[in-house]
């Protein structure tokens, strides 16, 4: 596939990076050719430099036969416009790009073919947000993914002692909890994938994802962990734009503080923040985090702009007594230097929010693309399309689908149903399929599965 | 600097304007023949004459407006047409005094409602009609009428219109043009005025009182043309149409403006100050019903609910309409009506007083303090219907608070030295300066102002003033650095 990232940002590197890695011709627009350089010294890509939203930088960059443009430069309006001229001057098949302002994202209109053209518009900000409400909401995950538009949950949860599931076989799970129909998708021991099968047994401090209705999740968790008291207060280091958001969207129904360096910042924040309180001061000051009560948050949240400051700000968070602390870690090397576990979770924004991009890179009708596990697996929702003779999954059970290694079919959503996916389960046209992959190599494969061979009108 | 010649010329056109509105008690005494034709004739020949003159003094001088000018201006409409207003008085009554008739007149405009005349019902028609019309004329702002009707004020108007209307903040237009604000203000003002009028006729009273009555209840002024005040019908219905027009005339006009103009009851809800305005306001009444049956004032809850309710809103929207003298009731309850009467209305509504928003940003100013004894380090906004209030008009209104208790406590010792009781002197100038009428004691809602000697009278006229153009609107004009070039 071609495709034109316009951008080279944080969000632009890490696309084009998953990208290359996909065997896509790859074209990079950016102002910074210094950056860009770096950028093609490290990967297989071409690099241009100019304005991205130009139509000769545009026509340089080869949009008239490119599949598909990723807009993701610092400006909404540049991309913006970018979509817009690459579809009405150039027939661009596929536009997405990157929007922050709400103003934007809650009219539609804005994104209509005769307005933008914009076919998807992401806000890794606000996909950051969700991923850790998320956590707020379930204190015990370390992820939770949602699928078929929220029906469905995948959930990464460490197994400790005292769970009633660990020790045991997995089949026993149904003993447990009989109402709930769950399946374990995969299991992490250390740093390498066991495929579940029903006489596996869970081991503390295994890494299990397990796959159930939303509204079951907590039941699910309940078998593998004590569970922790519902988080009452939070505390959020760094007011940009994800602490922003996300005291907005905890504003409500928790207690929140949030500090920030900022003078300027923090009366913004206080002006745009009903309950919430606003503090000013460094992130790491521990005299600020004490006389502010640290120890008595449920979640310390660091989300500055640098790596450093979250990383310091939590461990002292931790140190001083906060049950559970969270960091934004941008730089890989720094996310494996804490595998020690003293930041309960480290979270990569890049990783969290690339999978709403691939989505639309894949081939086949790919509604979801979680990255799991610093991108090493995925997990994916993909649409099941033709009949028996054109697909190689309808009509056919599970077991009698072949999968690629080390993958598996969690579970169908079949309208409002959802279907765990068990050895007989048959799969129909239309299903939308949640398949677990723990080797991302698998991963066009599976593409392949999902594609409705020529001939199918 | 001032620029007084172009001022005087604004003036002359407001002064001939004012003449103009002495037709409509002229109309009224030519129909029912009460011998005031002459007093109303020479009344507004007089004016009218004065204005000329000073337009053809300062022929030729007339310039935009600068903000300066406009408190000038506004100081002088105010100070100078009731002087002009006391001619019919002065005319008419023989043996009223000068500092009285400018009492009245001053009540009258600043829509108090406090009243040195006794015997009113043996008034002619004219003259009480004249009493009312000023406090309907004053209530809504002579200024903002000039500025609607006369296109006299240019860019300026806007800095004088804002000098005159009550509240905190005033930035926020209606209209892109400062005339077609004022416009809409007087139309609504007009709309229901004259839903008023006809519910009132249809309540019970005869067309004569329910014009006049209307005139003094949509100003939240409280002039009666009955001795007796509402006593005089003793009527449930009546009473009940009053306080609803009273209520309404408490509330931000622009906010009946946008709710007219949308046709929807949704600007009441998002306004800061309606809800807290009605809760305090009715809360109340039941607060002090109760209190009235508990102690016995009226054997039936119901009989206590009926006085105490149409008292106290008359009181707390500073109309100063009474149907029984309260003073006899347990002090308590007076006291509580006055107090309300200090803060309850809403900005950009008739009434006076600090305003419904002040007392909140207030409220909130303190909260904000003790967060910040707990937390030295946040950033603690005070916030209005999700909006934060920028802290100029947080110390604004505190210099405002501060002004307003000094200038109530210098006017009581005034009063006091003067050997009035302490009661009488802080009620009355309490009941002045919130421009709402009675006080307790001497001047209670059965006696009038009369009592006092030329020297308070002046102190209270003052207080009224004081209070109607919000202080500094006033304090302003005396400021050595005013004058300063």
């Amino acid at each position: 596939m071609k495709i034109i990232i316009l951008g080279a940002g944080q969000v632009g590197s890490t696309v084009a990076e998953s990208l290359v890695s996909e065997a896509n011709d790859i074209t990079v627009v950016d102002t910074d050719g210094p950056r860009l350089r770096a950028l093609q010294d490290r990967l297989d890509l071409r690099t241009l430099v100019g304005s991205a939203a130009h139509p000769d930088t545009l026509r340089a960059a080869g949009v008239d036969d490119a599949d598909l443009l990723i807009a993701v430069t610092q400006s909404d309006e540049v991309n913006l416009v970018a979509c817009k001229i690459a579809t009405q001057m150039f027939n661009l098949p596929t536009c997405i790009a990157r929007i922050r302002s709400t103003a934007y994202l809650g009219n539609e209109a804005v994104f209509a073919p005769e307005c933008f053209a914009v076919d998807h518009a992401i806000c890794p900000e606000q996909i950051l947000t969700d991923y850790i409400v998320k956590l707020v909401e379930f204190p015990e995950a370390l992820q939770v993914l949602e699928f078929a538009e929220g029906r469905v949950s995948l959930v990464a949860v460490r197994a400790f002692k005292g769970g009633p599931l660990v020790g045991h076989e997995l089949k026993d799970i149904r003993k447990h909890i009989p109402t709930v129909d769950a399946r374990i998708a995969a299991i992490f021991r250390g740093d390498s994938p066991i495929v579940p099968e029903g006489n596996t047994v869970v081991q503390a401090g295994d890494e299990v994802f397990c796959l159930a209705a939303t509204k079951d999740i907590r039941k699910v968790m309940q078998e593998l962990r004590r569970m922790d008291r519902p988080v009452k207060r939070v505390m959020i280091a760094g007011g940009g734009n994800i602490g922003e958001r996300l005291a907005r969207a905890l504003d409500k129904n928790y207690v929140v503080k949030i500090i920030d360096r900022n003078k300027l910042r923090c009366e913004m924040l206080s002006g745009v923040l009903d309950n919430a309180l606003v503090l000013n001061g460094d992130v790491t000051d521990e005299t600020l985090l004490e006389s502010e009560n640290v120890d008595e948050m449920d979640l310390f949240v660091s989300v500055t702009n640098d790596d450093e400051n979250n990383i310091m700000a939590s461990l002292l968070a931790k140190r001083m007594g906060a049950r559970r602390v969270v960091a934004l870690i941008n730089r890989r090397a720094y996310v494996d230097l804490l595998q020690d576990g003293r930041i309960d979770i480290a979270i990569s924004p890049a990783q969290a929010t690339i999978g709403s991009l691939l989505a639309h890179v894949r081939r086949g009708d790919v509604a979801k693309v979680h990255s799991l596990r610093r991108g090493a697996a995925e997990a994916l929702e993909a649409v099941v399309h033709g009949d028996a003779g054109s697909c190689r999954m309808v009509g056919r059970t599970i077991e009698a689908i072949e999968l690629p290694k080390g993958t598996t079919i969690a579970a169908l959503v079949r309208g409002e149903e959802v279907i765990m996916a068990h050895h007989d389960t048959v799969v129909e046209a239309g299903d939308h399929a949640i398949v677990f992959v723990t080797e991302k190599k698998m991963v066009p494969k599976v593409e392949k599965l999902f594609q409705v061979s020529v001939g199918f009108l | 600097m001032v620029r007084l010649p172009a001022i005087l010329n604004v003036l002359s056109v407001i002064i001939m304007l004012f003449a103009l509105c002495m037709a409509f008690p002229l109309a009224f005494a030519m129909y029912f023949d009460d011998g005031t034709r002459l007093v109303f004739e020479q009344s507004m020949l007089i004016t009218a004459a004065a204005g000329m003159a000073l337009r053809l003094a300062t022929r030729g001088r007339r310039r935009e407006l600068q903000t300066r000018d406009g408190f000038l201006l506004v100081f002088l409409v105010w100070t100078v047409l009731p002087a002009f207003a006391t001619l019919p008085l002065l005319l008419y009554l023989n043996d009223l005094s000068f500092t009285d008739a400018y009492f009245e007149a001053v009540s009258g405009l600043t829509a108090t409602g406090a009243t040195v005349l006794s015997g009113l019902d043996r008034l002619p028609h004219a003259i009480n009609i004249w009493r009312t019309f000023m406090v309907w004329l004053g209530g809504m702002g002579i200024i903002v009428l000039a500025v609607a009707i006369l296109p006299l004020l240019g860019v300026g108007g806007s800095q004088i219109y804002k000098a005159e209307t009550p509240g905190p903040m005033k930035d926020a237009k209606l209209t892109p043009r400062i005339t077609e604000t004022a416009k809409g203000l007087w139309t609504v003002y007009l709309l229901i005025t004259i839903a008023c009028f006809f519910s009132l006729r249809v309540a019970g009273m005869t067309w004569l009182d329910a014009m006049m009555h209307t005139f003094s209840t949509m100003g939240l002024g409280g002039f009666s043309a009955h001795d007796d005040s509402f006593a005089y019908w003793n009527s449930p219905v009546i009473e009940a149409v009053v306080m609803f027009f009273m209520l309404l005339a408490g509330i931000n006009f622009a906010t009946h403006f946008v709710a007219l103009r949308r046709r929807s009851t949704a600007p009441y809800l998002r306004d800061p100050e309606v809800g807290l305005y009605l809760l305090v306001v009715l809360g109340s009444c039941v607060l002090i019903a109760l209190y009235l049956w508990i102690n016995g004032v009226y054997p039936q809850f119901w009989t206590a609910l009926r006085f105490a309710s149409f008292n106290l809103v008359s009181i707390a929207t500073t109309t100063g309409f009474s149907s029984t003298d309260y003073n006899l009731w347990p002090i308590f309850a007076p006291v509580w009506m006055l107090f309300l009467c200090c803060f309850a209305t809403c900005s950009g509504s008739t009434g006076g007083g600090i305003k419904m928003i002040r007392a909140e940003l207030m409220a909130r100013q303190a909260i904000r303090e003790m967060t910040r004894i707990v937390h030295p380090r946040a950033y603690v906004p005070v916030k209005l219907g999700g909006e934060t209030i920028e802290n100029k008009i947080i110390f604004a209104i505190l210099a405002f608070m501060l002004v307003y208790g000094a200038s109530i406590i210098a006017m009581t010792m005034l009063l006091t030295a003067s050997k009035l009781d302490i009661i009488t002197a802080f009620t009355a100038v309490f009941a002045c300066i919130n421009n709402t009428g009675p006080g307790l004691n001497l001047v209670g809602p059965a006696t009038t102002y009369a009592v006092l000697t030329d020297f308070q009278t002046w102190v209270c006229t003052a207080a009224m003033l004081l209070g109607r153009l919000e202080l500094f609107t006033l304090l302003v004009v005396f400021t050595p650095g005013f004058w300063r070039r």
